[in-house]
C-alpha cells in the first residue's frame, strides 16, 4: 500500500511539533525516517496512528485520503505500529495480547483463545519468530516482546507497517535479526516507515531516507549517502562530537568496586559479580545496550539498591550499605539517566532544586530554618555559570527545555566538592548546543582530578568521552578496553562477545588509559 | 532461570526523557509509579485560583436552595397550583430558601434579633468555637496531602487522641496548667502515634495509607467504645459508655468570660496555623516534606529518606488531628465523652483541607467557614426546621466544584486560562497561572 | 521476612555469557504466622482453657435430614486442636526449609482447625446454632458482596472506587422510598441499581472527565450521599414513614430438593430474590472479567491504558461505563439493607459497609470470587460476634468487631502476602 502524508501541521501549544510535513512511502518499501531526538519523527507517526490529531495536513492511502479519530481507524486501513515503548499488557499471555481490540468469541461470549493461539502460531512460524503464545509477555525477554508486537500489527493484515526507534532496546545482535525481519517483510510487500537517529543501520536497511530536523523535512536522501552527510542534515551542520581533551593523567584509584551483586526481588542477578576500579583524574565509560545492567549498578553505587553484594570502597571507606545521603556526603556527585523523573521536583524552582541534596546541613539549612537570601544568592551566580535560560531562580524546573534541565542538575551536583562524579544518560534527548556543554562540564570535572563514570548506551558519547571503556552485558562485564578502541570491537563486546585483546589490567597504570 | 538478559519489563522502563517535539510526552504516558499519580492532584490542590473557590461556594449554596425550596411543605403546595398563581410559588420559594440562609447567617456570624454587639457577636464565637477542631484536623489532613499521603483517618486519630488525653485529663490529679499541659500532650501524642502507625506501615510494607486509616478508623472505634463499655475509660458505676468529666485543673479556659463558649483551643489552632505555615515553607524538614509529595522519586536519589518522611509526616499529621481530638475533650464536651466524641470531624478535615487548597492559611479560612456552616446548621434546623444534613451537601459539592476547575468555568462560562488544549500540559499551565 | 541465599560469588572469573543466576528465595513469611497463630491458639484454648461441653447444633428444626448436635469436650477439643495446628506449622516450617512451598489447602485446614477450636472454646456450656450461624453470616455478607463485585469492576478497569459506601447507601434510600411508593420490590431494587449507578456516574464524570483524583472524589461523593439521603430522610421520610418509608420486603423462596441439603440448604438456599442474584452476579461477574471479551477489554484498561488505547479501545468510555455498572451492583447491595433484611431505611444504615467491601476486594486481591470469600469471612466475623454475644461470650463483641479491620491492614502490609493489583488503577489515562 501507498502512503503519503501532505502538509502535516501538528502544534503543542505555542510549540510546532511538526510543520509542514510531507512524506510518501511507496508500496514495498523500507522508508526511514531520520532525525535527532526531538525532531518530531514520533509525533508524526502519532498522527498517521490516530494517536494525534493534526492541526492541518491529510493522509492519504493509496491516493485516497484517510481520516483516523483513533487508532482502531488507523488498524482498520492497515496502518500497523510496532512502538517505540511496547504497548503489551505484562500480565497478559501472548495470544490475548494479540487478540486484544480485536477478539473472537464463541456460544455464550466466551474468548476464543485457541484461535488467537493458532493466529500467533501462525505469524510466528511463517517468520520464524518462535514465540509461545501461552507465555507471559513479562516473562519474556525485549526482544521477544518485540516480536509481539509485530505479531500484533500483523494479525490486523497490516499493509503499512511503522518502527518507531525499534533498535533502541536491542543487541547489535537482535538488531541485525530485526533488520532479516524488516527484509522480509518487505518481501511480502509490507511498506515500512523505519524510526531512527542510528544512521549505520539506516543505511544498511533504508530504500529511501527522510530527514527531519525541528519538525521540518530538511531533505530526502539515498542510503548511498555516507554517514557525515546524513549527520550533517539532521543536525542541520557540520557535526563534531569529539570533545577537545587532553590526555588523562590518571592519579591514585579512588572508587574501587569488588565482586559487586545486584539481586532483584524476583531473586535475579542484575548486576553480577562485577568488579573495577576508577582513579582519580579519569573517565570511564561504561557501554552496553540499554537494560544490561548499568542502570541497577549506578544505584548500587548510589545505595539505590536494596539487594547488594560486594565491596564499594572511595578513597579507601566503604560505601557499601550506606544510604544516598551518606553516599552523597561522602562527596559523590550523581547525574542520574531520568532526569524529570529522578533527578529534579518539576514543581520546585531552579533555587529549590539546586539545594534538594542539602537539605539537611548548611549551608542552606542553620538549625532548621532554611537560609532562603544565602539560597537565592547561590541560585543567581550558578544559573550564570551554567547558562541557565530561564525567567529567573524562581521558575519552576517543569518549564524549562531539557537541556537547561539537565544544566540545573549538573550545577548542583558539581557545586560540591566531589572525589567521585557519575552521570548517567548525561545527554539523552539533549540538543547538540547542550550536549557540547555538558560533555565539556564533564571533561572539566575529570580534569579537575575527580574520577568520574560516565553510562552511556550511545556509542558516539562513549568514544567521545571515555579514557577507558568498560562494555556490559547481562549484568557481567565482558571487558575493560582502552578509550580508542574501534567500534566495531565495542559493538561486538556489547553482544557479549569478550574483546578480541587482551583486556587490560582493572587498576590502570599511571601512564597508561590516555585516548588518543 | 532462563538465559535471557535481565531486562526491566516494559511497563516499568521509562527511558528517554521528554524531549522538545513531545513537550507533554512525561505528562501524556500514564505515570508507572505507585507514588507518582499525586503529582496532579497536590498541584490541582494547592493552585488555581481564588475565583474558582468563591465560585464553588456559590454554586454549593445554590444547589443546596434547590434541596431546600423542593422539600419545603410551603413550596410544595403552591407548586401544585403553580399555573394558576405562580407567583405563589416564587414567593415561597423566596421564603422558604431566604429564610434558611439568613437563619444560618444570624447562628453564624451576627445576629440581628439581639439587642447589644456583645449577644448579636455571639453567633460568630460559635464559628470560631465550631471551627477551632476542623482548622486543627484540616491542617493535618493538609499536611499529609502535601508529602502525598492521604490521611482519611482523622477520626480514627482524634479518637484515640480524645482516649489518652482525656484520660489524663479525668484520672491525673496535676496542678492548674501542668494539667491542662500534661493532658494537651498526651492527647497530641495519641493522635501521633496512631498516625505514625499509618505511616510506618507504608514506609516499611508499602502499604496504602488510604486502607490502613480508614482500617485504622474502624479499629479505633471499637478500642475506646471497648474502653468506654469495660475498659480504664468507664464511668465507675455508670452503665452508660462515657467517660467521667475532665478535671477542672486540665480544661481550657474561656477566652472571652462565661457568657461566650470560645476557649484556649482558638489560641492554639492558630499557634498550630503559624507552625505548620513555619514547617512547610521555612523548614528543612518542609522542604523535603514538599519535594517527596512533589516528586519523591527526585527526593529518594537526592538522599531524602522517603520512608522516614512518611513517617514524620504521618506522626505531625496524626498530630494535628489529635489536637482535634484533645480540643473535644477539654474545650467543648468536658463533661465526658463517648465513642462518637470526633463528631465527623475526621472526615470533614479533609474537605476543609480541599478547601484551603492545603495551605496553612488557606485551611484555617476554610475552617472558619465550615464552622460557621456548622454553627449556623443549628439554628438553620431550629428556626426553619430546615436538617443538619443540608451542610454535608454543601460542603461536599463545594469540594467537588473545587476539584474540577474546568466545571465551575463551563457553568459560569468563565475563559479557560491558557491554550486551549489544557492537557496537553496541564500542570505546567496551571503552575504559571498561580505565580 | 526472607532470607536471600546470595548467588555464590566465584573466586575465578567466569565467561559472560553464562546468564544471570537466580538466588533462591526463601519466604519464611508462612510459617511464621503460622507459628504465631499456633502460639495464640495454644495461649488461648489452652493456657486460657476452658471446662465445658460445646455443642454444635448442625440442623434446624425444618429440615427433613435432621443431623445429630455434635458435643465436644471443650478443654480436650483445645488441647487437640492445638496440637493439630503446631504439626502443621512445623511441617509448613520443614517444607520451607527444604524450599518447597506451604501448599494453600494447609493454610486453609489450619484455619479451618483455629475457627474450630475458638468456636469451641467460646461456646464452652453452651450451644451453637450452626445453620444460623452461618444463615447471619450470609446475611451480613450480601450487600458485602455487591459493594466487592463493584469493587473488583472499577478497581480493575482503572478507578479506585471508595464511593461504594455511597453507592450502598444511595440504594438503600432509593430502593425504600421506591418500592414503599409502588409496593413493588422488584421496582425498588431496579431503583437502588440506578442510584447506585448514578453516584458511579459522577464518579466516573469527575475522575475520568476532569481528572479529579479518584480517592478524593470517592471520599467526598460518599459524605455527599450521607447528606443527601440524610436531608431528604429527615424532611420527607421521616414525617411520612407509613407512605414513603414502609417498603415491602423480598419474600423467601426455597429452592426445591437443593434447599434439604444438610447445615448448606437452609443456608444457601431458603433466600430471597435479592440473594439468589447476588450467586448469578458472582458468576457472571468471574466468567466475564477472565472468559469475556469485556473482560479482557476491561483489564487491559486497568492494566495498560495507552496499550488498549493502541488497539482501538476507547479508554474513557470502557472505564465510565463499567464505573457505572459497577455502581448499578453495589446499589442493588444497597436495596439488600431495605429489602432483603431491615425494611425501613434510616439515616446512615449502611454503617461503613462499603468499606467493608472495599476491604474485601483488596484482601480478596481483586478476583470476584476471593473477594466473595473475603466478605462471607468479613459477615461471618460480625455475626459470629452477635451470636457468641447472645450465649455470653468471653471475649468482648468490640474485639470481634474489630477484625475485618485488623486482617485488612495485614493483608496491605504484606504480611498474608502481598497483592498486586490493576497497574493502573486510580491512575487517570491522560491522553493529549
Amino acid at each position: 500500500m501507498k502512503l503519503e502524508l501532505r502538509g502535516i501541521t501538528k502544534r503543542f501549544g505555542a510549540l510546532v511539533a511538526n510543520d509542514n510535513i510531507n512524506l510518501t512511502v511507496e508500496a514495498g518499501e523500507i522508508h526511514a525516517l531520520l532525525g535527532e531526538n526531538g525532531a518530531g519523527k514520533s509525533t508524526l507517526m502519532n498522527v498517521l496512528y490516530g494517536l494525534y490529531r493534526a492541526e492541518e495536513g491529510e493522509i492519504l492511502l493509496d491516493d485516497k485520503p484517510a481520516h483516523f479519530a483513533g487508532p482502531g481507524d488507523a488498524m482498520k486501513a492497515g496502518i500497523g505500529m510496532v512502538h517505540q515503548h511496547f504497548m503489551l499488557i505484562p500480565v497478559f499471555t501472548v495470544a490475548e495480547n494479540v487478540m486484544l481490540g480485536h477478539e473472537e468469541t464463541r456460544i455464550g461470549g466466551r474468548l476464543d483463545l485457541a484461535a488467537a493461539r493458532l493466529r500467533v502460531k501462525h505469524i510466528s512460524d511463517r517468520f520464524g519468530f518462535a514465540v509461545d503464545p501461552d507465555a507471559l509477555v513479562e516473562d519474556l525477554p525485549v526482544g521477544v516482546q518485540q516480536r509481539v508486537e509485530i505479531i500484533k500489527a500483523l494479525s490486523q493484515d497490516a499493509k503499512v507497517l511503522v518502527f518507531d526507534e525499534p533498535t533502541a532496546v536491542l543487541t547489535p545482535q537482535e538488531t541485525d535479526e530485526l533488520m532479516v525481519i524488516m527484509r522480509q517483510l518487505k518481501d511480502a510487500g509490507t511498506s515500512i516507515v523505519f524510526i531512527t537517529h542510528k544512521l549505520r543501520e539506516v543505511r544498511e536497511v533504508a530504500d529511501r531516507i527522510t530527514v527531519i530536523r525541528l519538525g521540518k523535512v530538511v531533505g530526502e536522501a539515498s542510503p548511498t549517502a555516507t554517514n557525515e552527510e546524513l549527520a550533517s542534515l539532521m543536525v542541520g551542520r557540520a557535526v563534531d562530537l569529539t570533545v577537545d581533551k587532553a590526555p588523562a593523567t590518571p592519579g591514585a584509584p579512588a572508587l574501587v568496586v569488588s565482586g559487586l551483586t545486584v539481586i532483584d526481588p524476583r531473586g535475579q542477578a542484575l548486576v553480577n559479580n562485577v568488579s573495577f576500579t576508577v582513579a582519580t583524574g579519569e573517565i570511564l565509560a561504561i557501554a552496553g545496550v540499554q537494560g544490561n545492567g548499568q542502570t541497577e549498578l549506578t544505584e548500587a553505587l548510589m545505595g539505590l539498591q536494596p539487594r547488594v553484594v560486594g565491596e564499594i570502597t572511595l578513597d579507601g571507606k566503604s560505601l557499601r550499605g550506606h544510604s544516598v545521603r551518606q553516599v552523597l556526603d561522602a562527596a559523590v556527585g550523581f547525574v542520574p539517566e531520568d532526569r524529570t523523573e529522578d533527578g529534579l521536583v518539576g514543581g520546585f524552582t531552579i533555587a529549590e532544586n539546586l539545594m534538594l541534596d542539602r537539605s539537611h546541613r548548611l549551608p542552606f539549612v542553620k538549625r532548621f530554618n532554611l537560609q532562603l537570601a544565602l539560597l537565592a544568592e547561590f541560585a543567581t551566580a550558578k544559573v550564570k555559570e551554567f547558562d541557565v535560560r530561564s525567567q529567573g531562580i524562581d521558575t519552576p524546573v517543569g518549564r524549562l527545555s531539557g537541556g537547561n534541565q539537565q544544566k540545573v542538575v549538573l550545577a548542583r551536583e558539581l557545586s560540591r566538592e566531589l572525589r567521585l562524579f557519575i552521570a548517567a544518560q548525561p545527554t539523552r534527548g539533549l540538543d547538540v548546543g547542550s550536549i557540547e556543554f555538558v560533555h565539556e562540564r564533564i571533561v572539566a570535572t575529570r580534569d579537575a582530578g575527580t574520577a568520574v563514570i560516565v553510562i552511556s548506551t550511545e556509542l558516539d558519547e562513549v568514544a567521545a568521552l571515555a579514557d577507558r571503556i568498560m562494555v556490559m552485558y547481562r549484568g557481567r562485564i565482558v571487558g575493560i578496553v582502552p578509550g580508542d578502541t574501534p567500534r566495531a570491537v565495542l559493538g561486538l563486546m556489547m553482544a557479549g562477545e569478550p574483546a578480541p585483546i587482551t583486556p587490560e589490567p582493572t587498576t590502570p597504570a599511571p601512564t597508561e588509559g590516555a585516548a588518543a | 532461570m532462563s538465559d535471557t538478559p535481565p531486562q526491566t519489563p516494559p511497563g516499568s522502563a521509562t527511558p528517554p526523557a521528554g524531549s522538545p517535539g513531545k513537550p507533554a510526552s512525561r505528562r501524556d504516558r500514564p505515570q508507572t509509579d505507585e507514588e507518582s499519580r499525586w503529582h496532579g492532584v497536590f498541584r490541582e490542590i494547592t493552585s488555581g485560583s481564588a475565583i474558582i473557590s468563591v465560585l464553588a461556594v456559590v454554586l454549593a449554596l445554590l444547589v443546596g436552595a434547590v434541596m431546600i425550596a423542593v422539600t419545603n411543605d410551603d413550596v410544595q403546595e403552591s407548586a401544585g397550583y403553580f399555573f394558576s398563581r405562580p407567583s405563589d410559588l416564587l414567593g415561597d420559594v423566596w421564603g422558604a430558601v431566604s429564610g434558611a440562609y439568613s437563619a444560618l447567617f444570624q447562628g453564624s456570624i451576627y445576629n440581628f434579633g439581639r439587642g447589644s454587639f456583645a449577644e448579636g457577636i455571639t453567633p460568630f464565637t460559635e464559628t470560631l468555637v465550631f471551627a477551632t477542631p476542623l482548622i486543627a484536623a484540616g491542617l493535618g489532613v493538609a499536611l499529609g496531602f502535601r508529602v502525598g499521603l492521604f490521611n482519611i483517618g482523622g477520626r480514627g486519630q482524634m479518637l484515640i487522641a480524645a482516649a489518652i488525653g482525656g484520660w489524663v485529663a479525668f484520672a491525673v490529679a496535676l496542678p492548674y496548667g501542668i494539667h491542662l499541659v500534661a493532658a494537651l500532650v498526651a492527647g497530641i501524642l495519641g493522635g501521633a502515634l496512631w498516625g505514625g502507625i499509618v505511616g510506618l506501615l507504608k514506609a516499611r510494607t508499602g502499604a496504602h495509607e488510604v486502607i490502613t486509616t480508614i482500617m485504622l478508623n474502624y479499629v479505633a472505634f471499637y478500642l475506646v467504645s471497648y474502653l468506654l463499655r469495660e475498659g480504664f475509660l468507664r464511668t465507675p458505676g455508670s452503665n452508660n459508655p462515657k467517660s467521667p468529666a475532665s478535671k477542672e485543673t486540665a480544661v481550657f479556659p474561656d477566652l472571652l468570660g462565661p457568657d461566650y463558649n470560645l476557649h484556649l483551643g482558638f489560641i492554639l489552632v492558630i499557634a498550630a496555623t503559624i507552625f505548620t505555615w513555619w514547617l512547610l515553607s521555612r523548614s528543612n524538614l518542609g522542604f523535603q516534606f514538599r519535594a517527596v509529595g512533589e516528586n519523591p522519586n527526585a527526593a529518594r536519589v537526592a538522599g531524602i529518606s522517603v520512608q522516614r518522611m512518611y513517617v514524620y509526616a504521618m506522626l505531625l499529621s496524626g498530630g494535628l488531628v489529635g489536637l482535634a481530638g484533645i480540643n473535644q475533650v477539654l474545650g467543648t464536651t468536658t463533661s465526658g465523652f463517648g465513642a462518637t466524641v470526633d463528631s465527623g470531624i475526621g472526615f470533614d478535615a479533609i474537605t476543609v483541607a480541599l478547601l484551603g487548597r492545603s495551605k496553612p492559611w488557606g485551611v484555617f479560612a476554610a475552617g472558619i467557614l465550615f464552622g460557621a456552616f456548622k454553627a449556623g446548621s443549628f439554628s438553620m434546623q431550629a428556626a426553619e426546621g430546615v436538617p443538619i444534613d443540608i451542610v454535608l451537601v454543601v460542603q461536599s459539592l463545594i469540594v467537588l466544584f473545587i476539584a474540577a476547575p474546568p466545571l465551575v468555568r463551563a457553568i459560569f462560562r468563565l475563559p479557560t486560562p491558557g491554550d486551549t488544549p489544557l492537557r496537553a500540559r496541564p500542570i505546567v499551565v496551571k503552575e504559571v497561572a498561580a505565580k | 521476612m526472607s532470607t536471600i541465599a546470595p548467588v555464590s560469588v566465584p573466586t575465578q572469573p567466569t565467561p559472560p555469557d553464562d546468564g544471570p543466576k537466580a538466588a533462591v528465595i526463601r519466604s519464611w513469611k508462612t510459617p511464621i504466622a503460622l507459628g504465631v497463630f499456633t502460639v495464640l491458639g495454644a495461649i488461648m484454648l489452652v493456657g486460657f482453657g476452658r471446662d465445658g461441653i460445646s455443642t454444635m447444633v448442625l440442623s434446624t428444626t425444618s429440615d427433613l435430614i435432621q443431623l445429630p448436635t455434635v458435643d465436644l469436650p471443650t478443654r480436650a477439643t483445645g488441647i487437640v486442636v492445638s496440637l493439630l495446628l503446631l504439626a502443621i506449622a512445623a511441617g509448613s516450617a520443614w517444607r520451607v526449609r527444604n524450599s518447597r512451598k506451604t501448599p494453600i489447602w494447609l493454610s486453609g485446614v489450619f484455619a479451618f482447625l483455629l475457627l474450630l477450636g475458638f468456636l469451641a472454646w467460646a461456646s464452652a456450656g453452651a450451644s451453637i446454632p450452626i445453620p444460623g450461624l452461618l444463615f447471619g453470616s450470609l446475611s451480613l455478607a450480601v450487600p458485602l458482596i455487591f459493594g466487592a463485585l463493584g469493587g473488583v469492576i472499577s478497581e480493575r478497569v482503572g478507578v479506585v472506587n471508595v464511593a461504594i459506601e455511597g453507592q450502598l447507601l444511595a440504594g438503600a434510600f432509593t430502593s425504600a422510598l421506591v418500592a414503599s411508593i409502588t409496593g413493588q420490590p422488584l421496582l425498588g431494587l431496579l431503583a437502588a441499581m440506578l442510584a447506585g449507578m448514578l453516584v458511579a456516574f459522577v464518579l466516573a464524570a469527575f475522575s475520568i472527565k476532569y481528572f479529579v483524583d479518584q480517592v478524593i472524589v470517592g471520599v467526598v461523593l460518599n459524605v455527599l450521599v450521607s447528606g443527601v439521603t440524610g436531608f431528604l430522610f429527615t424532611q420527607l421520610l421521616a414525617p411520612n414513614a407509613a407512605t414513603l418509608n414502609q417498603p415491602p420486603k423480598f419474600d423467601r423462596i426455597n429452592i426445591p430438593f437443593l434447599s434439604e441439603i444438610p447445615i448448606l440448604g437452609p443456608v444457601l438456599f431458603r433466600q430471597t430474590l435479592i440473594v439468589y442474584i447476588m450467586y448469578f452476579a458472582v458468576i457472571a461477574v468471574y466468567f466475564g472479567i477472565f472468559h469475556t471479551k469485556w473482560g479482557l477489554r476491561l483489564r487491559a484498561v486497568g492494566e495498560h491504558p495507552q496499550a488498549a488505547d493502541t488497539v482501538g479501545i476507547k479508554v474513557a468510555a470502557t472505564r465510565f461505563w463499567n464505573v457505572s455498572l459497577a455502581g448499578a451492583i453495589a446499589g442493588a447491595g444497597g436495596a439488600y439493607f431495605t429489602l432483603g433484611s431491615v425494611g425501613a431505611f434510616g439515616k446512615e444504615m449502611t454503617a461503613g459497609a462499603g468499606f467493608i467491601a472495599l476491604a474485601a476486594v483488596i484482601f480478596g486481591r481483586w478476583d470476584p470470587i476471593r473477594a466473595t470469600l473475603a466478605a462471607l469471612l468479613f459477615g461471618f466475623a460480625s455475626n459470629l460476634q452477635s451470636v457468641l454475644s447472645i450465649i455470653g461470650s468471653p471475649v468482648p463483641s468490640e474485639f470481634m468487631l474489630m477484625l475485618p479491620y485488623l486482617v485488612t491492614i495485614f493483608a496491605v502490609a504484606g504480611l498474608v502476602g502481598r497483592s498486586r493489583g490493576p497497574a493502573a488503577s486510580g491512575k487517570p489515562y491522560i491522553k493529549s
